[in-house]
Parts: structure tokens; C-alpha cells; sequence
């Protein structure tokens, strides 16, 4: 009983009357989303941002639904549609940060095409990709980001496709910021997100996540924290990660870090200098 | 000023409070958007060309949720991608145009030419249970006007709204009279009153919730899945219904508002043909052609095409003889059967890319004359 009117430090962030949200046991995405509003606490503390003015979009997906237990203005839309619905919102009010957040299939796979062209313009919007290496809500198919070889419930032979990587993609772009974290590394989320919320033009950081429920499980890491401890030994973080080491592999490693920090003018300012 | 219809529609959606538009290029739609690309900047809005038109009604969308009055304009197949987007501005309530200009199909079609085959694909783009107001001018003047109604229908009603255009209309040059600020009405969506206790889908007494945009620190929840009335996900039986029938009889309970006609040499015309669109233009010379030749016709032309008022159908050409021409294999047809089930209708379909000429239409329509 003593636990009956304590709260969470960070439950002035959350649409509390969700909780307990619908996550299975050892999913990645609390330790992402605590890391994220840990960062936006700081940016609200320094007085730097304005809650008010915070928007949060997720398409579908277990990732995107954070959109939902956020306790900000706050859209959960069609799958792979969150970044062409928050370029709207930002485009008509460019006064409002506007995060996108979404697992990697909903951001790379349906999404993909959305997220190219963003990154392209330098929209004026931070997208934050979950990468789990699965479809997680729809049951386990394979994704854009399934290693080769890997059994999925609709790659029963182990998948053909060779994976994508989304860094290497989006860095090839125009974006200003491309960061890569894991959620084995809560700290450089906290970071790169904090970092990400003072800057302008397309931000893009990729969190490495885990889904012992659909993913751990069937490829044999048989237990929550059996998945974290692989993934956290195979994490690498390097200051000044090249595009060459941005590649996810399970057997070398998986480098995380900054990829692309620029200061480029955002859509927005080119926009605006356009229109005088 | 002289304008086409395309020209048209994007002066009456300025004239209504235009602020944010997103499209793609297609055919033949594309010259709406290159016009507004030019003067909306002009006043203090934003056009962009997005990467699809997928990608194209999505930001419209957000963009209203953000607080300005939005729309896109496409053609044929850019619809049918924008199918799942206009199913999520339905069910978050989100005010928004599409001013779909017909062209022929199905497939790529026939980019240049007209049909009038997508009425049904306005009223059934998407899944799931709803109406679309979908207004279909026949002039440019009209175009004009009923894209002022077409933003006032979407924010009182809280809804995507269709202007129903077509490659004859869209291209056609006729004068038209601009609205000055004040000389017509204008409605906005209605806001809330209080921050505490603002819930994003609690309707009112009209069914309507108020809207709150972004940014304002009403922590708006805008959700694409079935929910109550604080836009949680809530799959149950109960609530379900509940939403879905009140996204349904909010539009539906309006229909004496949002359905338009007229009618031409009603009074003592024993046979009434029915017709929208560019079509109706040269069936309202063939009316008055026949009229001097003798016959008693007269004629009978929905602005709304959706949903139709069916009691104005009954009330206004019960007991005559219908004839319904479209330049598409009969559609509307379908729905006026329905409508006078004991009533003599025929459906006049006469397809042509251009136009139906006067005559085309005669040679058919005179077999039940």
C-alpha cells in the first residue's frame, strides 16, 4: 500500500491512465521511450521547449503506439504514413517540434518511400526507428531490416533478402542528423534525442531494440534477458562512426554512434527565405 | 475574371480559408495545383508537391490537425491511392478537401479525356461505414461556389468532403465572379471552451466534437483505430457502434443542408431527365430543344451527388417518366430506381471521351419519348 500515491519521475509525460500499456514482458520500447523523455525533460527544463508545442506521430506498429502513451498532443495513423502526416502538421504550424516514432517496418518497409524524400528535403521533423528485425504486432513476418537466412512466419525457409540498412540509407540523403542507439545503451538515446530536439532539418536515430516475444524467441534466444545480454555483447560504440561500419551485423557487431551531424538550413528555412 | 474550372475550385477553396495544400502532378488535375503553387504563398499559405499522392493526403490531413484548412486535388488513379487517407480523415473527424477531377479509366485510362464513372468511388472509396459529401459542379462559376460549400460542409461536419469535377470542366474557360471577403459566408471548425475538460472525440448535441488544433496544449489525440471519446482504442461492440453510427448520422442527419439542385421546366414536364456534371450541360440545351419542338420535359440536376435527398427526389419529380443520363455505363441510375422503385426510369448511358454531343444524347433518350 505504501506504493499508492507515489508516481513515476517521468509520469508527468505519460497518459498514465493507459499504463500498463500492451507491451509484452522484455520488449525494448519502455527503455527506449524512458530514455527519449528523459532527453525532452532536459529540453523542458533548460527552457529550451515548450510542452505545448510537442507533437508526437507513430503509424502502426508496436513502436508507434508509444504515440499513444505520451501525455503530449499526439496522432497514431495509418501504417507507414506517419512522416508525410507530421510533414503537414509541421508545415502548418512550423512553431511545433514534431517526433515521429515508429518500428522499421512501418518507417523503412511501407514507409520507406516517405522517409527517403524526408530526409531528402531536410524536413524540419525527428524520426525515431525501432529496428526489432521483425513484424511484431502482425505476428512475426519477415521485415525490411530481417537478417539473411533468418526463419520468419512468412520466410519459413529463412529469408532470401539481404537487409537494409536504414542509417546508410538515410545518411546518403540530406539529412542534418543520423545517430544510431540501442536500447542496451538507454544513455546515448537519452543523448542523441536531446542532441536531435535542439537541431533542425531531418534527424534520424535508429534505435536497436529487442522483441524476445516474436523475434528472441524464434531464433532461439529463449528468454528476455538471455536476448538483451546477446544484443548488448555485440553493441559497439564508436565516436565517429563511418558509413562503412554503419552495417547491422550480428556476427562483426553492431556499431552505434553519430553518423551524420550537420547544420545544413531545414525546410523550413529554406522555405521561409523563399517566400520573402 | 475568366477562369476554368480547375482555376475555379482553387479561388473558391482561397476564398474559404485555403492554407495548405499537398499533391502530386496528374492529369487532369495538375493545373489546379500549379495555380495555387503561384497565389496561395501569396497569401500566407504553404503548397507542396509530395512524393505520391499517398503521401499527399496524409499531409493535408496532418496539416488540419494542426489547425489550418487543407486540400489536395487528384484524378483517377491518384484516388485510388489516396483511398486508405481519406478512411483516416473519416474517423478522426478531420476537416479536409479532395477535389477529384474525373478522368476516363479504369487503370491509367485514358489521362486527357472525361468520363463521369467515379461517382460510386467517391461514395465507396474506402472500407468500413461512412459518408462522403461529394459535390459536383457543372460550370465554372458553380466549381467556384461549391468549393466554398465543400470547405464549409468539411468544418461544420468535421469531415473529408469531395468535389466531384471532370477533364471537360476542368478546361473549360467561362467568366466568374469572385467573392469578396464578407460577401459569403464562411465557416470554421468549432474549437473548444476549456482545456480541462476537453476530450478529442466528445460530440455535442449536433454529434459534432469540437476541434482542437496542435500546439495549443489541449493534448489532442488523434487515432486512426475505433475509439471512445478520449480517442482511446476501445474494440467493443458498445463503442463501436456508437462512433460508427454517429460518423454516419452526423452527415446523413444534415442532408437538407448539404444537398443542392436544381430544376428546369418542372412544372408540367411528364418526362424529367436527371443529369450532373458537364453532361448536364448539353442535356439542359437538349431540354430546351425538345421543349420547342413540343415535348414536355423538363429537368432535373443534383449539385450533391452525395448522399442524395431522397425525400427532394420524391417530393419534386414523383409520377413522371425519368430518364438519367451520365457518360459512364449507369450509376446514378442505380440509386433514383431504387429511390422511385415504382416509377418508369431509364438509364441513358452514353460514353464519349470528349463530351456527349446534343445529339448522341437525343438519338438515345428518344426511344422512351
Amino acid at each position: 500500500m505504501a506504493l499508492i500515491g507515489k508516481t513515476h519521475p517521468l509520469d508527468p509525460h505519460l497518459r498514465a491512465d493507459r499504463i500498463p500499456t500492451l507491451y509484452c514482458p522484455g520488449c525494448g520500447l519502455g527503455i527506449g521511450l524512458g530514455a527519449m523523455l528523459r532527453g525532452l525533460q532536459k529540453r523542458i527544463d533548460e527552457g529550451s521547449l515548450n510542452r505545448d508545442k510537442i507533437l508526437w506521430v507513430g503509424g502502426i506498429g508496436c513502436s508507434a503506439r508509444l504515440t499513444f502513451y505520451v501525455n503530449y498532443d499526439s496522432a497514431h495513423v495509418l501504417h507507414g504514413r506517419a512522416i508525410p502526416f507530421a510533414v503537414g502538421a509541421k508545415l502548418a504550424n512550423p512553431e511545433l517540434t514534431v517526433v515521429v516514432v515508429g518500428g522499421d517496418g512501418d518507417i523503412a518497409g511501407i514507409g520507406g518511400n516517405h522517409l527517403m524524400h524526408a530526409a531528402r528535403r531536410n524536413i524540419d521533423i525527428i524520426t525515431v526507428m525501432f529496428t526489432n528485425f521483425v513484424y511484431a504486432m502482425t505476428g512475426g513476418q519477415v521485415a525490411p531490416t530481417t537478417p539473411l537466412g533468418v526463419r520468419t512466419t512468412t520466410t519459413p525457409l529463412g529469408n532470401p533478402e539481404p537487409p537494409l540498412d536504414v542509417v546508410k540509407v538515410v545518411s546518403s540523403l540530406n539529412a542534418n542528423y543520423v545517430a544510431r542507439a540501442s536500447i542496451t545503451t538507454p544513455h546515448y538515446i537519452e543523448q542523441y534525442f536531446y542532441k536531435a530536439l535542439g537541431m533542425k532539418g531531418f534527424r534520424f536515430i535508429e534505435v536497436v531494440s529487442t522483441c524476445p516475444e516474436i523475434y528472441g524467441r524464434h531464433i532461439g534466444l529463449r528468454d528476455p534477458v538471455e536476448m538483451y545480454n546477446e544484443l548488448k555483447k555485440r553493441v559497439i560504440y564508436k565516436p565517429r562512426p563511418t558509413l562503412d561500419e554503419a552495417v547491422i551485423s550480428w556476427e562483426k557487431g553492431i556499431v552505434i554512434g553519430e553518423f551524420v551531424v550537420k547544420d545544413n538550413p531545414g525546410f523550413i528555412d529554406i522555405l521561409q527565405g523563399g517566400s520573402k | 475574371m475568366f477562369a476554368s474550372g480547375n482555376i475555379a475550385i482553387a479561388e473558391g477553396a482561397m476564398t474559404a480559408g485555403l492554407k495548405f495544400y499537398a499533391g502530386y502532378p496528374i492529369t487532369p488535375s495538375s493545373d489546379l495545383m500549379e495555380y495555387l503553387a503561384e497565389k496561395l504563398p501569396q497569401r500566407g499559405g504553404v503548397v507542396i508537391q509530395m512524393e505520391d499522392e499517398i503521401a499527399s493526403i496524409n499531409a493535408i490531413i496532418g496539416a488540419s490537425n494542426a489547425g489550418v484548412k487543407s486540400m489536395t486535388a487528384t484524378s483517377g488513379p491518384g484516388l485510388s491511392l489516396m483511398a486508405e487517407g481519406i478512411g483516416l480523415a473519416v474517423i478522426t473527424e478531420t476537416p479536409v478537401v479532395i477535389a477529384h477531377v474525373m478522368r476516363a479509366g479504369p487503370s491509367t485510362g485514358v489521362p486527357t479525356k472525361t468520363t463521369q464513372s467515379d461517382i460510386f468511388m467517391v461514395r465507396w472509396l474506402t472500407h468500413g461505414d461512412y459518408v462522403i459529401p461529394s459535390f459536383a459542379p457543372w460550370s465554372v462559376q458553380e466549381a467556384y461556389d461549391l468549393t466554398i460549400k465543400a470547405f464549409n460542409t468539411s468544418e461544420k461536419l468535421r469531415t473529408p468532403v469531395f468535389i466531384l469535377s471532370d477533364a471537360i470542366l476542368a478546361h473549360v474557360w467561362e467568366p466568374l465572379v469572385v467573392k469578396e471577403p464578407g460577401e459569403v459566408e464562411i465557416i470554421n471548425r468549432k474549437t473548444p471552451r476549456s482545456k480541462e475538460e476537453y476530450l478529442p472525440y466528445m460530440a455535442e448535441d449536433d454529434m459534432i466534437p469540437p476541434m482542437a488544433p496542435f500546439g495549443q496544449g489541449y493534448k489532442v489525440l488523434v487515432e486512426s483505430l475505433v475509439h471512445d471519446e478520449r480517442g482511446y482504442y476501445a474494440p467493443n461492440n458498445e463503442k463501436y457502434k456508437s462512433l460508427v453510427a454517429r460518423l454516419f448520422n452526423k452527415i446523413s442527419s444534415n442532408v437538407d443542408w448539404i444537398f443542392e439542385h436544381e430544376e428546369y421546366f418542372l412544372d408540367d414536364a411528364e418526362t424529367v431527365f436527371i443529369a450532373f456534371g458537364s453532361v448536364a450541360r448539353t442535356v439542359f440545351a437538349l431540354t430546351k430543344h425538345l421543349r420547342s419542338s413540343g415535348y414536355r420535359v423538363g429537368m432535373f440536376r443534383p449539385k450533391t451527388l452525395w448522399p442524395l435527398n431522397e425525400k427532394v427526389f420524391k417530393e419534386r419529380i414523383k409520377g413522371r417518366r425519368i430518364i438519367v443520363v451520365e457518360n459512364n455505363l449507369g450509376k446514378l441510375v442505380m440509386d433514383v430506381e431504387r429511390i422511385m422503385c415504382d416509377r418508369e426510369v431509364h438509364g441513358a448511358s452514353v460514353l464519349n471521351l470528349e463530351s456527349p454531343t446534343l445529339k448522341e444524347i437525343k438519338e438515345v433518350v428518344m426511344q422512351w419519348l
